[in-house]
C-alpha cells in the first residue's frame, strides 16, 4: 500500500516539491493536490509579462491537467481547503471533499496585502497576485481609462507598466520619495523613475492614501494632504501576507508565517510547509529562488533520504519591465564598516554600485547594464576575496578575459542563428525554443536537453544569460551550495571534509556515510571520489572509476583507437630517442605523427591491443608515459635559455627538466601544465600556465593560475626567489595545496579565482606550511611516479585488459 | 535461436568494468555489475558509435566515453533526454563461466 501524500496549494513552491519528489521517489506516494485556483499550476512570476501583452496564459502554464493525469496525481482544482483535522489526518475542502493523508505539505503561498482604508472594498480595487487579478485588469482596461497603482515597489511597477501597455493612463502612488527602496539606493531609484516617466508613467511620490472614493465602483483617491485623484481601477501592491489562517486554525505553530525547521517540517512531524507561507529562522521569503531550494529539501525528506537542510537564501531581484535593466542583491546600503565601489555614467544611463566589506562583496545595485549581475551575485555568495581584481571588478567579468566572447555576452541582441555552443553546434534559437517549449529552468536541464554548455563549458555564462533573459524572471538558479553531481546533495567540499573527518577509506564508505542516492554513483562522482581518495591516501586507486584515458593510459580517439605520447622531459630529446620513437611508429603501424603543442611527439591511431607491446618498446628505450590523457601533470614547456640564447638569464631548460622530474606522474584535480622561460620575453609562454617560471637576472619569478585553452587567463605573480632549489620547493608546495584544496575538474585558474590569490599566498609564504606541503607532495609522488607501462610489462599490474575476447560465430 | 556460447570466466571481467568480445560481424561489450550480473550490448553507442566497453559503468548503465551519453544495459536504450538504442544480448553465468547468446 502506498502512503497518501496531500498537497494544499497548487502553486510554485508546492508543485516544485512534488516534481522534485517524483524525481527521487516516483512510486512512493499516492498524491492528491488541492488548489483553490481552477487550473493546473502556472508560473506566477510571468503574470507581469502576461499583463504587458508579452506572453499568453498558455505560455506560462507549467503543468497542465494532462500532466497530473500522466503522473497519476489526483488534482482537486478549484477547491479551497478549509480544515486540517490532524487527529484523523485528513483535509477537508470547502465543497466537502475529504482526503486522508499520511503526510501533508502546506504551500498556500500568500495574498496581496490590502490596506485597511475606508472604501477599500469597492469594486475595482484589487491586488496583483493571480490570473483572476490579471483578467480583471485587462477587462477594466477595455472599458476605463485611469488606473492608480498604490505602491512603488517591484510588483507595483510591473503592474503599472502592464496597465500602461494595456492602454491605460497610470499613476503610481508611493509613500516614500524613492521607488523600490527595498531593492535600490537613491541614485538608481532616481534613474529608474526618470526612464519610467519618459515612457509615460506618472508618479505621486511622498503621498499617503487616506480614502478610496466612489459608490459601488471606485472613482478616485484622497490623500492625507487633501489632494484627490481620479481612478477607475486601483491596484494595491503594498506587500504580501503569508496565508497562514488554515495552519493557524489547525493548531500549527505560526508567527508571521508557518514556523518550520531546517528540514522544512512544521511542529507537527507529519506536516511539511514550503513557500511564501513559511517562516524559516525568522525570515519569510517573497521570491522563487529560495522557495525552490526549500522544495528540494522538503522533497528529500519526504523521499526519506533525510540528508538535506535548508539554511536560508541570499536573494537578488530584477525588474521585469522590458527595456529596463535593473538588478539588486544583498545589503546595498552599507554602513560604517563598508566601502562602496561606484560607477555612474549619467549620459549613458548606467549606474553600478558594489558594497564591499573586508574585500568581499556584500551587496550590489546595477542599473542600465546588468549583464554582470549573476557574476557579482556568485562572488557575493561564495564570499570571494576580490582584492586581486578590485580595480577592474566594476567593468565586469568580460574584463577578466572571456576568450573572445566579450560583447557577445549581450545575448539579448543576438540573432537566433548565432551559435552559442561551439562544441555541439547549438544556436541561440534552439536554446530559447527548448527553454520555452520544454519549460526548462536550470542550467542542468538546458545541458541535458540541448547539449549546449555540456562539453567544454566555455559558453556556460552565455547559456545562463539566455536562461535569465528567456525566463524573464528572477530565476537565480545557481543554488548557494552546488551538489557534486545528481547522486548526492553534498558539495565537493563537504565530501572532502567527510573523508578527512571520518577517515573514510573507500568509495563505498563515502556513499554509505553520506547517503548517496545511487548504489555505484555515476561517471561524474566516481571519478571525483577516486581522486579525493587517492589524494588523501597516496597509493589508493580504483581503475574502474577512472575515465578510459586514464585506465588505458592513452587518449581515446573518435574511432576507438588510441594515441600515444611519450614524455620528453622539458622538451629535450636525443637522436637515439628520436630513432626509438621512429622505430616504434613503424613497427606498430602508427597512422600519423605530430609535434604537439606541449613540446613532444604524438602518435595517432594505435589499436588498443597494441598498446602494451608498444609501450614496452618505448619503456626499454627509456621513455615513460607523458600522461597526455590524464587529469594529471602534463608537460613542462621550456625555452632554450642561457646555454644558447643571447638573451637568456638562467638555465631555463635544466630547470624545466628538474621541475618535470619533480612533478611527473602526479594525479591532480585537473590537468596541470608548467613552463620555464629564460627571460621576460617569455618564449615558453609561462604566464598562461598553471605554474610558470620567468627567469630574470636576479633569480626566478614564480607565476600561478594561468590557463590557455578555453578561457585565457594570465597568471598571477606569486613570488620571486633566488635559487632553483627554492623554485622546486614552491612548486611542490603549490601543487600539493592545489591537490588538497581544489574541486575535482577545477583547473588552477578557476580555483585561484574562487579561493582568492591572497589565501594561497598567505599559506605558501609561511615557511612551515610551505615545507609541510612540499613534504606531503613528495610522499604522494612515491607511488605515483611509477610508469604504468613498465608495471604492465613486468607483470606487476594486471588490472586492465587490453586484449579483446575473440569469438568465432559461424 | 542459436546456442549459448561460452565466453570467459567471471573473474576475467572487473567488477563495474567490462571486456570486449570480438565476433566476425561486430564487437560486443560485456559488463559485470556489482552483484555479478553480466550484461552484453553491441559495442557501439547509438550516438556516434562510441565504444561503450570503454565507458564507466554504474548500476545497470554505462556512460559512453566519447560524449557522455548514458545507456541502459538491460534495454540498450539511451537514458534521459537522449534518444537511441543499441542491441542487447542474452547472458548467463554458470559456475563462474559466462555465456552469451547471439541470435542467428
Ligand atoms: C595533442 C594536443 C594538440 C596538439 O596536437 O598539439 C592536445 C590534444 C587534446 N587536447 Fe589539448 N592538446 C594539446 C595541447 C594543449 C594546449 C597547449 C599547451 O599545453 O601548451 C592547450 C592550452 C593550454 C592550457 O591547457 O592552458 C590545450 C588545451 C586543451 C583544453 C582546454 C583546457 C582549459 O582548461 O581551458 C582541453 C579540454 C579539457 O581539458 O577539458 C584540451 C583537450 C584535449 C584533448 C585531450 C581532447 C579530449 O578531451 O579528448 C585532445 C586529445 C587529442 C587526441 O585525441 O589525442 N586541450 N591543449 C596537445 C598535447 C600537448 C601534450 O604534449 O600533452
Ligand atoms: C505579478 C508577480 C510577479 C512576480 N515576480 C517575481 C519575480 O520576478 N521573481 C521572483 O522570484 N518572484 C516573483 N514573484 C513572487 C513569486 O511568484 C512567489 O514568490 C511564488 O509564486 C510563491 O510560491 P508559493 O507556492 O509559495 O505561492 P503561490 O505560487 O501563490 O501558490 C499558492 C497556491 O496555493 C493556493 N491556495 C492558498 N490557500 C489554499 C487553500 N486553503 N486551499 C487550496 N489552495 C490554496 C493558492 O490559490 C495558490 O495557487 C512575483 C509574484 C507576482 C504575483
Ligand atoms: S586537439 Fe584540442 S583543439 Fe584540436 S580538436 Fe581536439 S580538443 Fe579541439
Ligand atoms: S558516441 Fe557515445 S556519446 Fe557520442
Amino acid at each position: 500500500m502506498k502512503e497518501n501524500l496531500v498537497l494544499i496549494g497548487n502553486g510554485m513552491a508546492g508543485m516544485r516539491t512534488i516534481e522534485e519528489l517524483l524525481k527521487l521517489a516516483p512510486e512512493k506516494y499516492s498524491i492528491t493536490v488541492f488548489g483553490e485556483e481552477p487550473y493546473g499550476n502556472y508560473n506566477r512570476i510571468m503574470l507581469s509579462p502576461v499583463l504587458a501583452n508579452e506572453k499568453t496564459i498558455d505560455e506560462i502554464m507549467l503543468n497542465d491537467e494532462q500532466w497530473y493525469a500522466d503522473n497519476g496525481i489526483r488534482l482537486e482544482k478549484g477547491k479551497k481547503v478549509v480544515e486540517i483535522n490532524r487527529a484523523r489526518r485528513e483535509v477537508i475542502a470547502e465543497d466537502g471533499t475529504v482526503a486522508p493523508y499520511d503526510r501533508l505539505i502546506i504551500a498556500t503561498g500568500s495574498h496581496s496585502f490590502m490596506l485597511p482604508l475606508p472604501g477599500a472594498d469597492k469594486y475595482g480595487v484589487i491586488g496583483f497576485r493571480d490570473i483572476a487579478d490579471v483578467d480583471l485588469m485587462i477587462e477594466a482596461a477595455q472599458q476605463y481609462k485611469k488606473a492608480v497603482v498604490i505602491g512603488g515597489g517591484l510588483l507595483g511597477l510591473e503592474a503599472a507598466n502592464g496597465l500602461m501597455k494595456q492602454g491605460m493612463d497610470v499613476t503610481v502612488v508611493h509613500l516614500l520619495d524613492t521607488l523600490m527602496e527595498r531593492q535600490l539606493d537613491k541614485p538608481a531609484a532616481k534613474m529608474l523613475q526618470q526612464s519610467l516617466e519618459e515612457r509615460g508613467m506618472k508618479f505621486l511620490m511622498d503621498h499617503a492614501t487616506e480614502e478610496i472614493l466612489g459608490d459601488d465602483r471606485v472613482t478616485g483617491l484622497r490623500f492625507t494632504n487633501g489632494d484627490e485623484i481620479e481612478a477607475d481601477l486601483v491596484v494595491m501592491a503594498v506587500g504580501i501576507k503569508p496565508n497562514i489562517e488554515l495552519a493557524q486554525k489547525s493548531g500549527l505553530h505560526c508567527e508571521r508565517g508557518i514556523v518550520v525547521n531546517d528540514t522544512m517540517q512544521t511542529f507537527d512531524p507529519r506536516i511539511w510547509a514550503v513557500g511564501e507561507c513559511v517562516q524559516h529562522r525568522g525570515v519569510t521569503y517573497g521570491l522563487v529562488a529560495p522557495l525552490f531550494e526549500q522544495a528540494k529539501v522538503a522533497a528529500n525528506h519526504l523521499a526519506e533520504f533525510g540528508i538535506a537542510r535548508y539554511e536560508g537564501t541570499v536573494t537578488s531581484t530584477k525588474l521585469k519591465v522590458t527595456g529596463i535593466e535593473l538588478f539588486s542583491a544583498g545589503d546595498f546600503h552599507g554602513d560604517d564598516t563598508t566601502e562602496d565601489l561606484l560607477f555612474h555614467d549619467v549620459a549613458g544611463g548606467i549606474y553600478k554600485k558594489l558594497v564591499i566589506r573586508d574585500n568581499r562583496i556584500i551587496g550590489a545595485v546595477l542599473y542600465g547594464d546588468t549583464i554582470d549581475g549573476t557574476w557579482y551575485f556568485q562572488l557575493m555568495r561564495d564570499g570571494t576575496d576580490i582584492s586581486d581584481f578590485r580595480s577592474t571588478v566594476l567593468f565586469g567579468q568580460a574584463h577578466l578575459g572571456d576568450a573572445g566572447h566579450g560583447d557577445e555576452t549581450r545575448v539579448a541582441s543576438m540573432p537566433d542563428d548565432a551559435e552559442i555552443c561551439g562544441c555541439n553546434g547549438v544556436c541561440k534559437g534552439d536554446i530559447v525554443k527548448a527553454i520555452t517549449e520544454k519549460k526548462l529552468f536550470t542550467l542542468e536541464e538546458v545541458r541535458a536537453h540541448t547539449k549546449a554548455s555540456a562539453s567544454c563549458g566555455s559558453c556556460t555564462g552565455l547559456v545562463e544569460s539566455l536562461l535569465a533573459h528567456t525566463l524573464g524572471g528572477d530565476y537565480s538558479e545557481a543554488p548557494s551550495k552546488k551538489p557534486l553531481c545528481g547522486c548526492t546533495d553534498h558539495s565537493h567540499d563537504e565530501v572532502r571534509e567527510a573523508i578527512r573527518k571520518h577517515g573514510l577509506k573507500s568509495q563505498e564508505e563515502i556513499r554509505d556515510m553520506l547517503e548517496w542516492k545511487t548504489p555505484d554513483g555515476c561517471a561524474a562522482c566516481r571519478t571525483a571520489l577516486n581522486y579525493y581518495l587517492l589524494c588523501e591516501y597516496p597509493g589508493y586507486d580504483d581503475p574502474e572509476s577512472r575515465f578510459i584515458n586514464e585506465r588505458a593510459h592513452g587518449n581515446i580517439q573518435k574511432d576507438g583507437s588510441y594515441s600515444v605520447v611519450p614524455r620528453m622531459f622539458g622538451g629535450l630529446c636525443t637522436p637515439q630517442e628520436l630513432r626509438a620513437i621512429a622505430d616504434v611508429a613503424e613497427k606498430y603501424d602508427v597512422k600519423e605523427m605530430k609535434v604537439t603543442g606541449g613540446q613532444r611527439i604524438d602518435m595517432f591511431g594505435v589499436k588498443k591491443e597494441d598498446l602494451p607491446a608498444m609501450w614496452k618498446d618505448l619503456s626499454e628505450a627509456g621513455f615513460v608515459s607523458g600522461h597526455a590523457y590524464g587529469k594529471a601533470m602534463r608537460t613542462c614547456k621550456t625555452c632554450v635559455g642561457k646555454t644558447w640564447c643571447r638573451m637568456g638569464t638562467q638555465d631555463s631548460t635544466r630547470l624545466g627538466v628538474r621541475l618535470e622530474e619533480l612533478t611527473w606522474g602526479s594525479w591532480m584535480p585537473h590537468k596541470f601544465k608548467l613552463a620555464v622561460s629564460g627571460c621576460p620575453r617569455n618564449c615558453a609562454e609561462a604566464t598562461i600556465k598553471d605554474f610558470g617560471v620567468v627567469c630574470v637576472d636576479s633569480g626566478y619569478e614564480i607565476h600561478i593560475g594561468g590557463n590557455g585553452g578555453i578561457k585565457v587567463r594570465v597568471t598571477d605573480f606569486l613570488t620571486k626567489v633566488e635559487t632553483e632549489e627554492e623554485v622546486l620547493e614552491w612548486c611542490g608546495a603549490f601543487c600539493q595545496l592545489y591537490r588538497e584544496d581544489a574541486h575535482y575538474l577545477e583547473r588552477t585558474a578557476p580555483w585561484v579565482e574562487r579561493v582568492g590569490l591572497q589565501k594561497i599566498k598567505d599559506i605558501l609564504e609561511d615557511e612551515k606550511q610551505r615545507k609541510a606541503l612540499h613534504e606531503r607532495f613528495l610522499i604522494s609522488q612515491k607511488p605515483a611516479q611509477i610508469d604504468p607501462w613498465k608495471a604492465y610489462a613486468e607483470g606487476e599490474r594486471k588490472d586492465h585488459h587490453f586484449e579483446p575476447i575473440k569469438l568465432k560465430v559461424s | 535461436m542459436s546456442d549459448w556460447l561460452e565466453i570467459t570466466t567471471l573473474d576475467q571481467i572487473p567488477v563495474l568494468g567490462s571486456r570486449v568480445v570480438e565476433t566476425d560481424t561486430m564487437n560486443i561489450a560485456i559488463f559485470r555489475g556489482r552483484d555479478d550480473t553480466v550484461y552484453a550490448v553491441k559495442d557501439a553507442c547509438p550516438h556516434q558509435n562510441g565504444p561503450l566497453s570503454q565507458g564507466i559503468m554504474h548500476g545497470h548503465s554505462v556512460t559512453c566515453p566519447l560524449h557522455n551519453w548514458k545507456i541502459d544495459l538491460t534495454t540498450g536504450e539511451a537514458l534521459g533526454p537522449d534518444e537511441g538504442c543499441t542491441n542487447v544480448f542474452e547472458t548467463k553465468v554458470e559456475n563462474g563461466t559466462v555465456f552469451l547468446r547471439i541470435p542467428a
